[in-house]
């Protein structure tokens, strides 16, 4: 079964949705520590602000629980947006601390030095680039494009922990994977069949 | 990208903004974009603003739970509460329409909040008996006393992020956009500009593209209907036959 943790940052419902259609109606929306300590598989959605995003899952009484299924019973854990951030220490510029489950920190987009016009939140489809084989991005056509809403990205100490990487000015990583965690910037539940393949892909792994 | 007219609980497409028909269940018709690799879609709620109400936000929640695709949603937006609100069902953009002529200064707050990228200002054009393009509020029926270019800078300058350009009188006609007014528009505002009304076949997207200089091709008969004059059929033109007249 698959838990989608609902700490209070947005509907998730396209993500359970998704999943049901294709093939895996198994998934709850849930917050309550006991539904998801049953899990064999997380989804750790999310959208907006690190440090508000972060004090929600502190404040939820969850912590503990995840942590458990993500460093002692090491189940396949999957940050989506804003999700994969929390994966990281933290950001460059929040107070709060973060999971710590990747170590990487999550930066903002800064163009202003480049003299570009690029616009911030970073909108839109993009392609990405394969960076290691792994199951969670196996039989992705090639291109594959997703949709990104994000002013941050994450950047990885240990560049092993780059699944997939895309450019938005710079080359950044938009997927990372060090173990059971795993965490994709776009989102996957709004990028139709190239969604529906990496999801597929976690939840048959 | 499909632009749905949502309107007294069902979705429905018109003609010149007139003569409302019945074309499906909303849920449905986005259960079946989502096989057609739709990179986005337009879901206007064409009756909020005319009846001075608020957005349906349990209708956006249910189209958004189901939507795998960015979606963008219109209709009956005023404030900034609404805004956020909207964005937090899971909506990416939000386009408003009457808002923007009304109190421009919403377009402004809502770009510095929320980025400018996801907000969209639906401009509705007509030309006039005079052959003038004039800028229309309530549906197509009244103008506001300014041209598109003047109140598309105006836009731009307020904190924009895109424009909905739609052509009343080509609406639902399957002529074709009117390029015309589109290159007078693109030429004249630096953010992209999304071509509504008027389009019938896979030349009119390259016409708009190419001739218009438009950023993104919304349709609306076309999506749900299987040619002009006949039945109900939701549906989008595959990618392939699309990157070839695109690229």
């Amino acid at each position: 079964m698959i838990a989608i943790i609902d700490y209070g940052v947005g509907n998730v419902g396209s993500i359970q949705n998704m999943l049901k259609k294709i093939g895996h109606p198994e998934s709850i929306i849930t917050k309550n520590p006991d539904e998801i300590n049953d899990a064999d598989k997380i989804i750790l959605p999310g959208v907006g602000a690190f440090d508000a995003g972060m004090q929600k899952i502190n404040e939820s009484g969850l912590l503990d629980v995840l942590n458990k299924k993500a460093l002692s019973d090491k189940i396949p854990l999957l940050g989506i947006c804003l999700g994969m951030q929390l994966l990281t220490n933290g950001s460059e510029e929040g107070k709060i601390k973060g999971l710590g489950w990747i170590d990487a920190v999550t930066a903002k987009f800064d163009f202003k030095a480049e003299n570009s016009n690029l616009k911030i939140p970073h909108m839109g489809w993009n392609e990405v680039k394969v960076s290691k084989q792994h199951p969670l991005t196996a039989d992705l056509p090639e291109p594959s494009r997703f949709y990104f809403v994000h002013s941050y990205y994450v950047k990885c100490r240990d560049k092993n922990d780059e699944l997939l990487s895309c450019r938005y000015g710079i080359d950044f990583t938009c997927s990372v994977q060090h173990e059971n965690i795993m965490g994709v910037q776009f989102h996957a539940e709004k990028s139709h069949k190239f969604g529906m393949q990496l999801l597929k892909n976690f939840a048959e792994l | 990208m499909p632009c749905l007219l949502y309107y007294k609980r069902g979705l429905y497409k018109t003609i010149k903004f007139k003569n409302p028909s019945y074309v499906g269940d909303p849920i449905n018709a986005i259960k079946i974009y989502n096989e057609k690799e739709v990179d986005e879609l337009i879901f206007l709620d064409i009756s909020a603003s005319v009846e001075k109400r608020e957005p349906d936000y349990k209708m956006i929640t249910d189209i958004a739970t189901e939507c795998f695709m960015p979606l963008c949603y219109g209709g009956g937006i005023s404030d900034t509460e609404q805004i956020k609100k909207i964005f937090g069902i899971g909506v990416e953009k939000i386009s408003i329409n009457s808002s923007a002529i009304d109190n421009p200064g919403l377009i402004s707050e809502a770009a510095s909040s929320f980025g400018s990228q996801a907000v969209i200002v639906s401009i509705d054009v007509k030309k006039s008996f005079w052959g003038k393009y004039e800028v229309m509020k309530g549906r197509g029926s009244k103008s506001i006393g300014y041209d598109p270019v003047s109140f598309a800078k105006k836009m731009e300058d307020a904190g924009a992020g895109e424009i909905l350009l739609t052509s009343v009188d080509r609406e639902g006609t399957w002529e074709g956009y009117d390029i015309d007014l589109l290159k007078q528009v693109t030429s004249a505002v630096r953010i992209p500009v999304i071509v509504n009304g008027g389009a019938g076949s896979i030349s009119h997207f390259e016409e708009a593209k190419k001739k218009g200089h438009a950023s993104g091709l919304a349709i609306g008969s076309m999506a749900v209907y299987q040619k002009k004059g006949m039945g109900v059929l939701i549906n989008f033109p595959g990618r392939p036959e699309l990157e070839k007249i695109l690229s």
